[in-house]
């Protein structure tokens, strides 16, 4: 239990940040994990070049995986430029999280990526290899 | 390494009447090795796919070893004796559901096959645009599909009777949308999402004085209480082996046998056929017509030996052994505030699978906590996104039951519900 759900793994769950949606925004996509349902969006605000990310949110319900990953894919992500975020990888994020994720469970932690990706990527994306450990 | 000894001997396993389910523990191989974590397993996910006892395992592996050839064709004795295993097989599923004839019984891969084999055979032979069918908001996608896609296709409608707030079917939304005249009412016996048991004898007769031929889903029923095809008054019924303690790959669609010979083949090929020109194909009698290729062989014979092991218990037993743990359960997690339990209050009307949600914590963060405590749930939408929508819920945990779980496991639930509260702070 205390490698999977560490102190700040259940903070970000309860506090996420960075929560809800932007009106206006400059982007915004929504998708969903299949093995549970839980849909997510995320609302991007860009700087007046349309190059950076001046702020952004992310919505939906999820368990405390998906939510701390939202929480802490958000708040890395003011003043990238898309293309940086574009390239991201999506293994750093798992790094991030830093607790082991099963393989059941590596959807919910990279939902939070492909909802980004579909953002700058206008559109959905296929889910990261690292995520397909498990169909 | 036995984690427990699997001994009947013991002040926690349930009383006269039934079997004790820790005794039944020593028959599973599973059981014998610890979780990761070094925990005893304890298996609630036998709605999802059962265990395998020794029995089931070593006929399989005799069946290979011993007996194997292809069947039907065969004139040598290797091939004589594995299609009198492989047919002595058919005759116990039929005697196990209570078939008037083993004729009626068709091999198939699993309960969604022998739907989509009904909807595919007998649907697209028999409806016409503006027909209706009905199934029900309670069903498993494998009820719901195959259906949808059959009214696209050939221009019918398709209806779901609603289901009540404590998950049982609205008897007088069945009523209505029967009065609309469907040809063909789809329904499961039990609920895979909620425990539900329907009422299907009543149901049927229902449907038939509303001139509907009713399709009973029996996928969670049949491992875990009597059936009877002639007492439930049916026209199909469809059951997967591999949640009845049987090998996976084989299932079973049971029709009335004048139903069965009016439809045309599902899949085409070899052993279905009597002749085959350039020209075209004579088909072969019921079962046969509807077995297309090689089939799953040891399989159907290691149903065969499920059944043998669920009929030595008595189908009786299980379903009071199952029964007694449900009650156990159900009120246990009731008094554990913050838990919402879905489904019939009665024991009656409800299977032994509890599907429940705690207050604040996701499913999946349920389940992986429960897999710590070496207790296997399933979370999510249980192939059943309608009944999900009915509630308003993304997702439940769900415990099911069988006759190797006794009450140490009810325990196991209830202690694995608090140490998860514990982890979020509930």
């Amino acid at each position: 239990m205390d490698n999977l759900y560490r102190d700040f793994i259940l903070e970000h769950y309860r506090n996420p940040h960075n929560k809800g949606v932007l009106d206006p925004h400059d982007l915004h996509f929504a998708d969903s994990n299949p093995t549970c349902g839980d849909e997510m969006s995320m609302s991007l605000r860009l700087d007046d070049g349309k190059e950076r990310i001046a702020d952004v949110a992310f919505d939906g319900r999820g368990c405390a995986i998906s939510q701390a990953s939202a929480s802490i894919l958000t708040d890395d992500l003011r003043g990238k430029s898309l293309d940086d975020v574009r390239a991201m990888d999506p293994g750093e994020l798992l790094d991030d999280l830093g607790v082991p994720i099963g393989p059941a469970r590596l959807k919910c932690a990279l939902l939070s990526y492909k909802v980004l990706q579909g953002a700058v990527q206008g559109g959905a994306v296929a889910w990261p290899e690292e995520a397909e450990a498990v169909g | 390494m036995a984690v427990e000894p699997a001994s009947p001997i013991t002040t926690r396993t349930i009383g006269p009447g039934a079997f004790s389910g820790t005794a039944l523990r020593g028959d599973f191989p599973v059981f014998d090795a610890p979780t990761r974590q070094g925990k005893r397993l304890v298996y609630l996910d036998a709605a999802a796919s059962s265990p395998k006892p020794r029995a089931v395992i070593e006929a399989l592996a005799d069946a290979y070893a011993h007996h194997y050839a292809n069947v039907h064709r065969g004139i040598y004795e290797l091939s004589e004796d594995a299609t009198a295993r492989f047919e002595g097989a058919r005759r116990r599923v039929a005697g196990f559901i209570g078939a008037p004839s083993e004729r009626e019984i068709v091999f198939v891969r699993n309960a969604t096959e022998a739907i989509n084999l009904v909807a595919y055979s007998w649907g697209r032979t028999n409806l016409s645009p503006g027909d209706r069918l009905l199934t029900t908001q309670l069903e498993h996608h494998a009820n719901i599909v195959p259906w949808q896609q059959l009214t696209a296709e050939v221009g019918a409608t398709l209806e779901y009777v609603a289901i009540t707030d404590d998950g049982r079917l609205d008897m007088d939304d069945l009523a209505a949308k029967l009065a609309n005249g469907p040809k063909l009412l789809a329904l499961a016996q039990v609920s895979n999402a909620l425990g539900t048991i329907n009422p299907v004898a009543e149901i049927t007769e229902m449907a038939h004085r509303a001139g509907a031929l009713v399709l009973v889903d029996a996928a969670q029923s049949a491992p875990h209480m009597p059936i009877d095809v002639r007492q439930i008054g049916c026209d199909f019924l469809a059951l997967s082996g591999h949640k009845m303690l049987g090998p996976s790959g084989i299932g079973i669609l049971w029709g009335r046998r004048e139903l069965l010979d009016a439809m045309p083949p599902f899949m085409t090929g070899g052993s279905m056929i009597i002749r085959v020109t350039l020209e075209g194909a004579e088909f072969n009698e019921v079962p046969y017509r509807f077995e297309a290729g090689t089939p799953a062989i040891a399989e159907a014979i290691g149903l065969g030996a499920a059944i043998d092991y669920l009929d030595a218990l008595g189908m009786d037993n299980v379903r009071e052994h199952e029964r007694l743990l449900f009650e156990r359960a159900w009120a246990a997690l009731g008094e554990i505030p913050g838990v919402r339990r879905l489904g019939p209050d009665d024991p009656d009307t409800h299977a032994g699978v509890i599907s429940f949600v705690l207050d604040g914590i996701h499913p999946h963060d349920v389940a992986t906590v429960f897999d710590h405590e070496g207790v296997a749930v399933r979370a999510g939408h249980h192939c059943a996104m309608p009944v999900m929508t009915r509630y308003d819920l993304p997702a439940t945990t769900r415990a099911s039951f069988y006759l190797y779980n006794d009450t140490d496991d009810v325990d196991a639930l209830t202690d694995a519900v608090r140490a998860t509260q514990q982890v979020f702070g509930g």
